[in-house]
């Protein structure tokens, strides 16, 4: 109410002077964010006045540029998390079902990336592989007699480096590559760092039902769901992706696409890999006395 | 004046709405003292009675923070909508039941270290660490809650899974079959959905309406995890 106060005496002023410049309040409609940075300065506001940028400039640049906080306010991250529940539903729903000539970014993220999504889905999956694979081990194990249960908690870590790594610094890589194509070659389409670790992060997200189905002791189930998986994030990825790369070289186009949907596949297999012991492998039992009092070792298959 | 006066003894001024209108005609001259006992009427104790909680003697310090921490814990068993767990935060109940269950989760089988179950520093961080990343995301989401304040309501409501794990480890004392397993589960189950609605309840207020189920699925993984390793947990 005291800001309103000096407001009063300048509309005063201005009625006694009326050639004086004027600064105008922010509209109602604009975005929170925007009208409490501006009611802490209103210094800053008389300089871009003294400067000569008029309102209409001003409330039209900051229409367009979300994240005007400085980097070290916590208001600067809080920008990445302005999403709704049904928001982050519909970006799910985008990655697992992919719309064929649809991008992902355009359709769902280019307005407002998120770090809700990647970071989330990404704990989620770290834990259902771990949980996932604790309980395949031991239904595949169950009965046999010489089997002693282990939690196996070790593997959670494991999990957890390999798969934050993969949602982070694989975008990394692929943002500054992007980066260095475009500045040699114009690309139309161009996507920021936060953008890609959204692609990464969501696509991730069908992994999750998979892990759970891993559980399924049979080795061609297990393989049909890698494939059918990666079919899915991974042409996510590719319809994300190709518009990016298309107008650069033909063969640097093809290697990039080739290198992402590689790496997607090493991640999903490698998981499989470590943390699912085989159906068929037998646990190796010990050295069992035969009957005729030789001992034996056997081991099936 | 004499309207004006205040009554006398250690009591609150009193003035009742007629006696204002004679005000405007008193004057009041330099040479008449004024004198009489005003005293702000909030509630503050005499004199006698506000010496420090330095003074007080350590069994009253003690049973304080004591009663404290037990009124929390019973707030979380009866979850009701009661400001007592928010509004005077405090971090020694989630201290004992972390310490606690670190502890309760030791021994575990392994025949290699590395197969295991969770280490005590690694419960340690898992629920600290994962308390601290909950209340960061629900703050980030824009909720209003304090930092602290949200973290006294994560570690109060790992009070039921601690129950759950004393239990856990006096059935496994009887045997551990599969009798003694699915008595577990039942028990674990019942443990995770008590704490996990338990503390929803506590935090779901602050939370903006639209984003509740955002705030509310990382609390809900947080119990997972820590119900997997108290279900997962063998004795030797």
């Amino acid at each position: 109410m005291y800001l309103f106060a000096e407001f009063d005496d300048a509309a005063n002023l201005l009625a006694a002077n009326p050639d004086a410049t004027t600064i105008s309040i922010d509209e109602p409609g604009e975005i929170p964010k925007n009208r409490h940075s501006r009611l802490q300065e209103p210094g800053r506001e008389e300089d871009d006045e003294l400067l000569g940028t008029d309102d209409s400039d001003k409330t039209e640049l900051l229409a367009g540029q979300k994240k005007s906080a400085p980097f070290w306010t916590f208001e600067y991250y809080q920008t990445f998390f302005d999403v709704d529940t049904y928001q982050v539903l519909d970006r799910i729903k985008g990655s697992v079902f992919p719309v064929p000539g649809k991008n992902f970014v355009r359709l769902y993220i280019r307005s407002n990336p998120d770090l809700y999504g990647p970071f989330w889905i990404c704990a989620t999956l770290v834990f259902t592989i771990a949980v996932s694979g604790n309980l395949s081990n031991f239904f595949i194990h169950l009965g046999k007699p010489t089997y002693h249960y282990v939690p196996e908690f070790r593997k959670v870590s494991i999990a957890a480096t390999t798969i934050y790594a993969y949602a982070w610094l694989v975008p990394l890589a692929l943002w500054g590559f992007l980066m260095w194509r475009n500045s040699k070659v114009m690309n139309i389409v161009s996507y920021s760092f936060l953008e890609i670790v959204c692609v990464y992060g969501y696509s991730l997200f069908i992994y999750i039902p998979t892990a759970i189905l891993w559980i399924i002791p049979q080795k061609v189930v297990r393989w049909v769901l890698v494939m059918f998986s990666l079919c899915l994030s991974g042409s996510v990825l590719v319809m994300t992706f190709w518009p990016a790369v298309r107008d650069d070289n033909r063969r640097i186009a093809l290697a990039t696409v080739g290198t992402i949907v590689l790496l997607h596949a090493l991640l999903a297999v490698g998981c499989l890999a470590y943390f699912f012991d085989a159906p068929e492998l037998d646990f190796p039992a010990p050295i069992i006395p035969a009957h005729n009092g030789t001992a034996v070792i056997t081991k099936s298959q | 004046m004499a309207a004006a006066e205040g009554s006398g003894a250690a009591g609150p001024l009193v003035l009742k709405n007629h006696q204002f209108a004679g005000l405007a005609d008193v004057s009041i001259s330099e040479d008449i003292p004024v004198e009489g006992e005003i005293t702000v009427p909030v509630g503050s104790r005499s004199p006698d009675e506000d010496y420090s909680t330095l003074d007080e003697p350590v069994k009253d310090t003690i049973m304080r923070d004591l009663k404290a921490v037990g009124k929390k814990f019973v707030h979380v068993m009866y979850p009701k909508k009661s400001s007592a767990l928010l509004r005077d935060w405090d971090l020694w109940g989630p201290l004992v039941l972390c310490v606690s269950l670190a502890l309760m989760l030791q021994g575990g089988s392994a025949d290699s270290k590395d197969d295991g179950g969770p280490q005590f520093a690694e419960v340690f961080v898992i629920i600290w660490f994962g308390a601290v990343v909950i209340t960061i995301n629900s703050k980030l989401l824009g909720g209003t809650i304090s930092f602290f304040q949200s973290l006294c309501v994560l570690g109060y409501c790992v009070l039921p899974l601690t129950v759950a794990m004393l239990v856990c480890r006096l059935v496994l004392l009887a045997g551990s079959g599969t009798v003694s397993f699915i008595i577990r589960l039942i028990v674990v189950v019942a443990m995770f959905g008590w704490s996990t609605l338990a503390s929803t309840a506590f935090l779901a207020d602050s939370q903006p309406p639209n984003r509740k189920a955002l705030v509310v699925y990382p609390i809900f993984l947080f119990y997972f995890v820590i119900s997997w390793m108290i279900l997962t947990f063998t004795p030797q």
